[in-house]
């Protein structure tokens, strides 16, 4: 997946809140802000957002993904860099949309792509930050899912030293990491059986180093298996990584 | 009522014991791959990167490419023929066959081959058509189809190979031990070697420069099938044509690797044409059919990429669909990644009976990240989504985006639609009589809504 390399950096930055963080975890988005605040860096939310268009696109209905994607475009408009707390929906700005429109590009889709960065990846590549300085109060086991839409991007370096940098902190690696958590939206709706299936495999695997927290960098894929854990009697604690770095600091 | 996609249907209908040997099968693939890849090459990313870069100059200049193949072929004492369809592959084969009076032939692993159903057409006209592979003999014995581009019983446990060779009178009692069964059908097989006239092989190169063949096997089959007979006769998709020879080190190095984990092959033959004078056997004659079947229908397509595919298999290994589903799943030749793109526009009629595949994805992009030509296999997919649902074809459980369209471009609206969403965590919504929404909550749980608390919580905080 293309990952734009020269994007500007500010300190001034327009925070893309994503439609799950607005409809359910909003604690996700407000870590989000205090921790790029704490970094020094001022937070805008433009208020008419809403969501980046995955669920249409990936249905194939790229007539209604592509109005979409306009108005995200519009609601981003100007030069400040565009900071996501998913990977998924970071990629969508920087990569399905220049692929839905690859035809005929528009002007504002490609800035918008060319501003987008998931938020671990911008506070760890865009603004130098290797170590965090925080701390858990004990020994903590994390297992640490990448998320599939991170794949050929800086976030899962980002997410695997930052982490590793806190205080009692364990990176647990566990096997087959480069399976899917088996959301992808509204796969798992038209395909129920196999996306349940392919979740209860990453849960066990997961669950095979017993972490003591699971992170992501994408609530999609932490709702998808928590949901199925809950549901099978084995609830996992999780949370996004950029909720690790707030709540881990002094 | 929304049905649920056949993929899954048929994901859900699976027996465990099939499911079971996908899974094994495929991740154990996975993980050697990448051993192997990682152990040798600090960086795999650059050559499969070089070897997309090899593949697409070819396709982009293939016409060049296949006229100074056959040059050099023909300049070999090579007889080289051109099939446009299917049928013309069939008849070309069979004519060749009954010019030169053969009844009996053995054939090895040849996807191309599978892909226009050589063999039961051979048999079909009179031709005794032996597959050498151990893999596809048994799918022979079987009368099943091949699941897996690489390991085509995939799908299948010693247990059931052993009752198959039993009740074929391959074996005389029942035996699953492995070594057993193989020391078994390599019985049966060198017999049929020496009764052959003829032998079918595909080929996995073709180097334009030298008109040189590369073929991998890793039971040496394919020599076998030549070494006896007067006949080869190589089947080969018009895309398996690489510039020089000396690319083959780029891609021998990648296959092996990416399909089985392998350095290289067991057996890797450079087929240099017919038997020469001073050779003391191999095969008099040599005739190499090129097949389009609409292979240039795909090169003209927006997913023309597809064509640098080098048929390892790593993309079937690696994706978690394939493995819950089976390559059976995918109703044609290829399954898996690699022929949920493939299949819907090679055999350009079946589109819209095929059009469900490239959704069976959660666009993971495990196929692309293990690809060793870097096809980029999601974008392929979501490009096909697209192609149905210009042309109209809704395959089952489509989910209709327009209202969503509507509401994520009315911004007042999705704000009072996410503050209405706490209504949900008020509402028995596992209840409701909509059978996508209890399929999904019959597994999983949803999350409290906390719609538009954030908006709130930013706007104080402002104050």
């Amino acid at each position: 997946m293309a990952n734009p390399i020269a994007r500007p950096l500010n300190k001034r930055v327009l925070l893309m809140g994503t439609c799950l963080c607005d409809a359910f975890y909003d604690d996700t988005a407000k870590a989000t802000v205090e921790v790029l605040e704490h970094l020094g860096v001022s937070v805008e939310f433009p208020d008419n957002q809403t969501c980046c268009g995955q669920p249409a696109f990936n249905s194939g209905d790229w007539t209604a993904s592509r109005k979409v994607a306009r108005h995200t475009a519009n609601v981003f408009s100007g030069e400040l860099p565009v900071i996501v707390p998913s990977g998924s929906c970071a990629a969508m700005n920087f990569h399905g949309n220049l692929l839905q429109f690859e035809e005929n590009p528009d002007p504002a889709i490609t800035s918008l792509a060319n501003r987008t960065w998931e938020v671990m990846d911008f506070i760890y590549n865009g603004l130098g930050i290797k170590t965090w300085p925080g701390k858990f109060e004990k020994a903590t086991r994390l297992a640490f899912h990448r998320s599939c839409h991170a794949r050929g991007t800086g976030t899962g370096e980002a997410v695997r030293t930052l982490l590793a940098s806190i205080g009692n902190a364990e990176v647990v690696p566990f096997g087959e990491a480069e399976q899917c958590c088996g959301f992808g939206g509204t796969f798992s709706v038209t395909f129920p059986h196999i996306s349940g299936k392919m979740g209860t495999l990453k849960l066990d695997r997961i669950l095979d180093i017993q972490p003591d927290l699971l992170v992501g960098i994408d609530m999609s894929c932490l709702m998808h298996l928590s949901g199925l854990a809950q549901t099978q009697g084995r609830p996992v604690k999780h949370l996004h990584a950029i909720q690790v770095l707030r709540d881990t600091l002094p | 009522m929304i049905g649920n996609q056949l993929i899954d249907q048929y994901a859900r209908n699976i027996s465990d014991e099939k499911q079971h040997s996908v899974i094994s099968g495929s991740a154990a693939g996975t993980e050697k791959r990448y051993q192997v890849l990682h152990k040798d090459y600090p960086d795999p990313d650059a050559i499969r990167k070089l070897a997309a870069s090899i593949k697409d100059h070819t396709l982009h200049h293939l016409g060049d490419y296949l006229a100074k193949a056959e040059q050099a072929l023909v300049s070999r004492g090579v007889n080289v023929h051109f099939a446009a369809t299917d049928e013309d592959a069939r008849q070309t084969i069979l004519s060749i066959l009954q010019g030169h009076g053969v009844t009996q032939l053995t054939k090895s692993k040849s996807m191309a081959a599978e892909e226009i159903h050589l063999n039961p057409f051979l048999i079909e006209n009179g031709v005794e058509c032996l597959e050498s592979d151990l893999g596809e003999f048994i799918i022979q014995l079987d009368d099943d189809e091949p699941s897996h581009i690489v390991k085509p019983i995939i799908h299948k446990n010693r247990r059931e190979i052993a009752a198959t060779f039993l009740r074929e009178g391959i074996a005389a009692d029942y035996n699953d031990d492995p070594e057993t069964i193989t020391r078994r059908a390599r019985v049966h097989l060198r017999e049929k070697y020496m009764q052959a006239q003829a032998g079918i092989t595909g080929g996995n190169f073709v180097c334009a420069d030298t008109g040189r063949v590369a073929l991998v096997t890793n039971e040496g089959n394919s020599r076998f099938g030549m070494a006896p007979v007067g006949v080869h006769i190589a089947l080969i998709g018009i895309e398996k044509i690489i510039p020089q020879e000396k690319d083959l080190a780029v891609f021998l190095n990648l296959l092996g690797r990416s399909a089985t984990g392998q350095q290289l092959t067991v057996y890797t033959e450079f087929i240099n044409g017919p038997k020469s004078a001073n050779q003391p056997d191999g095969p008099e004659h040599m005739h190499v059919v090129f097949m389009d079947n609409g292979r240039t229908d795909v090169l003209a397509s927006n997913c023309k990429e597809i064509l640098r595919c080098i048929r390892c298999g790593a993309c079937q290994n690696v994706c978690p669909v394939y493995r819950q589903a089976s390559g059976h799943a995918y109703r044609s030749t290829y399954g898996g990644p690699v022929g949920a793109v493939l299949s819907p526009i090679l055999f350009g009629s079946r589109f819209p009976e095929l059009a469900d595949l490239p959704k069976a994805s959660s666009l993971c992009g495990a196929c692309n990240e293990v690809c060793p030509v870097d096809i980029p296999i999601p974008d392929l997919l979501l490009r096909l989504r697209d192609k149905a649902h210009r042309e109209h074809i809704h395959s089952p459980a489509a989910i209709p985006m327009s209202p969503f369209a509507t509401l994520a471009t009315s911004p007042s609206l999705w704000r009072t639609a996410m503050t209405m969403s706490k209504a949900m965590n008020h509402l028995p919504i596992q209840v409701a009589p909509i059978k996508p929404l209890q399929d999904w909550l019959g597994q999983r749980t949803l999350p409290d809504s906390h719609g538009g608390d954030f908006r709130k919580w930013m706007k104080n905080r402002k104050k």
